[in-house]
């Protein structure tokens, strides 16, 4: 095994740095342009436009958007309330829930579907039926169905990771070599030792592609249910519905900057999440780490 | 310890793994167009013989090789390892067994485990060695046979040509009657491709197994083999079996002998006239 770099002087580091630099740079010179540019010099435009019969158009700016600075002037008016991290706990753990069912079932299932022929047979048509159906579209359906609220974004957060982790589980170990498992049962492998020695180191790859997917997809999913269900408010109060339910509270509160802090929130959790999930892939697939 | 697997190895080595092909036929049948890929072929192969089988591409040659093996069906005839039947047409399709060790033609050792790992696997599989046993003696055969210091790299660490000594070690680790090769080094460049010959005579005049090769190289096939069999194109059947008398061991220096050349040229034509009608086949069937 090579000597693992020194993280630090990794100049990946520093050109991620800079990135974010660039990138809260040129926002903050986005808001600000609402003051350079004094809009009213425009109005004999948009007057002569009226005038000649046109409808005023208005064209979205990035001025509109609160800047870094006032958004970070919200989060450290946040940072102190629990209940601001009650709802990063709360998405955490629907998405946690959600996505660690899904591994579960989805595994096992996905490699029943592709060992066997007569579980492909049963198993795959109603799977294929079912699996177009996007999960928000579950959402009125799982609230009727699960006693509780909770259950039911639970529910919906587990079918956004099912059906990608069953998808290249199946996928992946279909894909597998033929001559893998020639050469297994030439040297003697029975079949139980073909499916853990052969079938599952081989689909492991597949499994991490479809777990990273599924967890971008969970997100999207957990913020959409919070957002549509109240956020199971029940259980936190009205600050503690999540992160989906944070966004649409500074919504409705008309809290812009506090949006925007929710949203970079969801960005952040969102890529620890997969880090998390990159890190695992290291360890469970090393061989993959090469090149 | 391994001078004493060898000498094991080569007294057994003069009784086993004879082959003899008995008038097998093959055809394919897809969807109701029968194709005859091995027509009426016949072949002997004696115990501790390298037997190259040489013939274009898409002939027919991995057909008998899978035959072999036990990984397809034949249509009729038999085919016989040391007077055994392994298959024939009342049983169509021989059992895999580590007494026919394959190597495959892009390789297939498993990129998850170690060449270590690797390498091992046959008899912990078999169930004829502990693990720590398995580990001590793949050490030693990766050892003399010039791998030390790769084994505890993946296969995708270290280089085709690597790679593919980690294979043939790999299966005879399995203590096999019979290795069979199809086309091993068809991917390595000719500088690799030469050191490879080499290396796998000299693992052969080791373990003394016998060789079923596979190639379309005419030159490979009569540096290495014992006999070469010349296959006619589709359906496949030999042509022309060629005794190489030129003695083992052999080193390279033997591909700029008379004796070669001669060889060759007794042999060139046969090869090339094949190639010609798998050609013009092939832009019939285009």
């Amino acid at each position: 095994m090579p000597a693992r770099k020194l993280v630090f002087i990794n100049s990946a580091y520093w050109r991620g740095a800079v990135s974010i630099v660039v990138f809260l740079a040129l926002w903050q010179i986005g808001s600000l342009s609402k003051v350079w540019i004094k809009w009213e010099a425009f109005e004999w435009v948009r007057t002569a436009l009226t005038a000649l019969g046109f409808k005023p158009v208005y064209l979205p700016w990035i001025g509109a958007v609160p800047a870094p600075t006032e958004v970070l002037h919200a989060w450290l008016g946040v940072i102190n309330d629990p209940g601001y991290w009650q709802s990063w706990y709360m998405s955490f753990f629907r998405v946690m829930a959600g996505f660690i069912a899904a591994m579960l079932i989805g595994i096992p299932f996905g490699l029943m579907l592709a060992v066997s022929r007569t579980a492909y047979g049963i198993g795959f048509p109603v799977f294929e039926v079912l699996r177009p159906i996007p999960p928000l579209a579950w959402v009125p359906a799982s609230i009727i169905f699960w006693p509780t609220q909770e259950m039911s974004i639970a529910f919906v957060t587990f079918l956004g990771a099912f059906y990608t982790i069953v998808i290249n589980v199946v996928g992946g170990a279909r894909s597998i070599d033929v001559r893998y498992f020639h050469a297994a049962r030439s040297m003697g492998s029975s079949q139980w030792d073909i499916f853990w020695r052969i079938i599952l180191p081989g689909t492991l790859p597949s499994i991490m592609i479809g777990s990273a997917v599924g967890m971008g997809i969970t997100w999207e999913v957990v913020v959409a249910a919070e957002m549509i269900s109240g956020g199971g408010s029940q259980i936190g109060g009205t600050s503690g519905g999540g992160l989906g339910f944070f966004i649409w509270n500074s919504y409705v509160g008309g809290s812009y900057e506090q949006i925007v802090v929710g949203m970079i929130s969801i960005g952040i959790a969102g890529f620890a999440s997969s880090e998390l999930l990159r890190a695992l892939g290291k360890r469970v697939t090393p061989w993959l780490q090469l090149r | 310890m391994s001078a004493a697997t060898h000498a094991a190895g080569s007294a057994q080595a003069v009784a086993r793994g004879a082959i003899s092909i008995e008038n097998v036929v093959k055809v394919y049948d897809p969807d109701g167009a029968a194709v005859m890929a091995v027509d009426h072929c016949s072949l002997d192969i004696s115990a501790g013989e390298i037997c190259m089988i040489v013939g274009p591409s898409g002939c027919g040659k991995t057909t008998l090789l899978n035959a072999i093996a036990g990984f397809h069906e034949i249509t009729s005839g038999r085919i016989l390892l040391d007077g055994e039947v392994l298959c024939s047409t009342e049983k169509p399709k021989a059992e895999p067994g580590s007494d026919r060790i394959v190597v495959f033609q892009n390789g297939a050792l498993f990129p998850w485990k170690t060449n270590l790992e690797n390498v091992a696997f046959g008899p912990l599989m078999q169930g004829t060695m502990s693990r720590a046993e398995a580990n001590e003696k793949a050490l030693g055969m990766m050892a003399d046979a010039g791998l030390a210091g790769v084994e505890h790299n993946f296969p995708g660490e270290v280089s085709s040509g690597t790679r593919r000594r980690v294979e043939i070690v790999r299966a005879l680790m399995n203590n096999p009657k019979v290795l069979l090769l199809d086309e091993p080094y068809r991917a390595l460049d000719s500088l690799t491709k030469s050191v490879m010959h080499e290396a796998l005579l000299e693992i052969y005049y080791k373990n003394k197994v016998t060789i079923f090769f596979i190639t379309h190289d005419l030159e490979e096939a009569i540096f290495l083999g014992h006999k070469v069999a010349i296959m006619t194109t589709r359906p496949c059947k030999p042509k022309k079996i060629l005794d190489v008398d030129i003695p083992h061991p052999r080193d390279y220096g033997v591909l700029t002998s008379k004796r070669f050349r001669e060889l060759m040229e007794e042999t060139n034509e046969a090869v090339h006239e094949e190639a010609l009608k798998a050609f013009a086949a092939g832009e019939k069937e285009g």
